[in-house]
């Protein structure tokens, strides 16, 4: 077991929000989190659940109405303006829209952190055009980002991330606005990045192939406050509540369902060459439909999973359960409809 | 009609005293209004700076003299600017009524300018750090830059319209020459030449504004 030391450290966060209109609307309760040093921890959730707010809340662009975030030991909130500035040269952000200024060339964009901590003009221009070497960019140090596609244009933001050697990098929906294809070269990158620079990655984002393809752990986020938290691959195989049910396949399995008692079946890709579910059918003679299956990498393993209907009737459920579980499948009744 | 060798001088001091009343006001008119229209978007509720009773008092400012028509603005400013500019007569004097007039209106076309600016710059700007000024400089001038010119073009052209009207109290240039040749003398030959030559000005100016601000647009 690697040491764990904690980078961010969440702590009771709260965030009330006092609308125009004099009412107060809450966007984050009761939110605990630990993040280690070095790891990619993915934060997901839908809309409106208050992903957002919780990620602006780590660099205080949003400021919390209580509980605490602690960065490397320092508690944000002891900071005034200024320490808070000089802070945030540590924590590096990159964002759905890419922000970058568009009248500044590539090149100029990545230096612009460096020209606000005042690092030597010479030596920016050498440090951007490393970085630009490393998102693969050189060649377009001169353009301007209105010249550039999505997926470059954001590797141009996560190059001016970098510049300043940050501890952290928040990624707030940083693939949402990309093609699958280029949302790949994106997280490859950034897995490179977390692996030769040793950045803790911290990444918001509702869909769930991003948190597969590289989060070691995730936090599910529902109604204002992270309802479940653990190793992605954990979280995967057993979720424990209705929104992580959901997030996890709720694209494809939009099924109709009759009378009859409804189970989401998780195996890894060990047993996948065992006819486990014929197997079942003849052992406990139950015709059993099935909705919905496909199968998912999850941090590069292969998982399998089914959601299975059986008859209503409680012995075949039983039987089907138990010969199931035997097999060392991860078995699960879904109840809420809603939860699919 | 005046023979060609005292229209064409005439005419010419004309042109030339109307484009100095007019640079000179833009100039000091922006040395105002930029600082002006920086500081309504940074001190409201969510700006960089926030703060009310700042805000409230320059847009109150803003408003108060941006309704006074400004043929009546001149006449009440008359024992100001004779105060400050040692006289209210000629293309000098006028100059500081131009820019009483004018200010307010170049500060709220900087506020728009400058509100196009994404938010999302300025939210990127903070997360790296920046401190306020740095965000007004580095991001909030520059990226504003093609929107600004484009501004700085109408703010010259409505301010010539301005200095011609200012011709009626004294005022020099085309302005004061269609009026006193024109109007008052029934030569109105004259007035439409000055109107011709204040048509040109115009356009020229605004053409001059839309080529820069299309150099400087690097956004497309």
């Amino acid at each position: 077991m690697e040491k764990r030391t904690p980078m961010i450290e969440i702590i009771e966060l709260g965030k009330t929000f006092t609308t125009a209109t004099g009412g107060t609307v809450t966007a984050l309760k009761n939110v605990n989190l630990n993040i280690d040093q070095g790891e990619i921890f993915g934060i997901i959730g839908m809309s409106g659940a208050g992903k957002t707010t919780l990620v602006r809340c780590i660099n205080h662009l949003i400021v919390p109405t209580s509980g605490t975030v602690k960065i490397d030991g320092v508690d944000l909130s002891k900071l005034n303006n200024k320490e808070l500035s000089i802070l945030r040269r540590s924590i590096s952000m990159v964002f759905q829209g890419f922000n970058l200024l568009m009248q500044r060339t590539v090149e100029k964009n990545v230096r612009i952190p460096m020209e606000i901590a005042g690092v030597p003009k010479e030596e920016a221009k050498k440090r951007a055009m490393e970085l630009l070497e490393i998102v693969g960019l050189a060649d377009k140090a001169k353009a301007y980002p209105s010249q550039l596609s999505g997926g470059q244009k954001q590797r141009v933001a996560i190059a001016r991330a970098l510049t300043t050697n940050p501890k952290v990098l928040l990624c707030d929906e940083a693939t949402s606005a990309l093609d699958p294809m280029t949302t790949r070269s994106i997280l490859e990158l950034l897995k490179e990045i977390n692996q030769k620079l040793g950045i803790t990655i911290v990444l918001i984002t509702h869909e769930m192939s991003v948190i597969k393809e590289i989060c070691t752990r995730v936090a599910v986020m529902d109604g204002s406050t992270v309802v479940e938290e653990g190793p992605t691959t954990e979280v995967f195989t057993h979720p424990k509540t209705p929104a992580a049910l959901k997030l996890f396949y709720t694209e494809d399995a939009q099924v109709e369902r009759a009378n009859g008692k409804v189970f989401r079946v998780v195996f890894d890709g060990e047993n996948a060459f065992e006819p486990i579910i014929a197997n079942m059918i003849i052992a406990c003679k139950a015709p059993v439909n099935i909705l919905y299956g496909d199968i998912q990498r999850v941090n590069e393993k292969s998982f399998g999973q089914m959601v299975i209907q059986f008859p209503n009737d409680a012995t075949s459920v039983e039987t089907g359960v138990a010969f199931l579980q035997a097999k060392g499948m991860k078995v699960q009744e879904v109840e809420d409809h809603d939860a699919l | 009609m005046m023979p060609f060798d005292q229209l064409f001088p005439l005419l010419l001091q004309g042109t030339w005293e109307s484009l100095y009343m007019t640079f000179a006001s833009t100039f000091f008119s922006y040395l105002l209004g930029l600082p002006l229209g920086i500081a309504l978007v940074v001190t409201e509720k969510d700006g960089l700076m926030p703060n009310r009773p700042i805000n409230a008092v320059l847009n109150v400012l803003v408003n108060i003299l941006r309704s006074a028509p400004f043929l009546i603005l001149i006449m009440a400013l008359t024992d100001v600017t004779r105060a400050v500019m040692g006289t209210s007569l000629g293309s000098s004097a006028i100059v500081f009524p131009l820019v009483i007039a004018a200010f307010p209106y170049v500060g709220r076309l900087v506020e728009g300018s400058i509100r196009e600016v994404e938010g999302g710059i300025v939210e990127a700007m903070k997360s790296m750090g920046a401190r306020p000024m740095q965000i007004i400089l580095k991001a909030y001038l520059p990226e504003a830059m093609p929107s600004l010119i484009i501004g700085a073009a109408l703010a010259t052209t409505t301010i010539l319209g301005y200095s011609a009207m200012a011709g009626i109290v004294g005022g020099g240039g085309l302005g004061a020459i269609a009026i006193n040749y024109g109007y008052y003398k029934y030569q109105y030959e004259m007035m439409y030449i000055c109107l011709a030559l204040l048509i040109l000005l115009v356009q020229v100016i605004q053409k001059i504004g839309n080529l820069i601000a299309r150099k400087v647009d690097k956004r497309r």
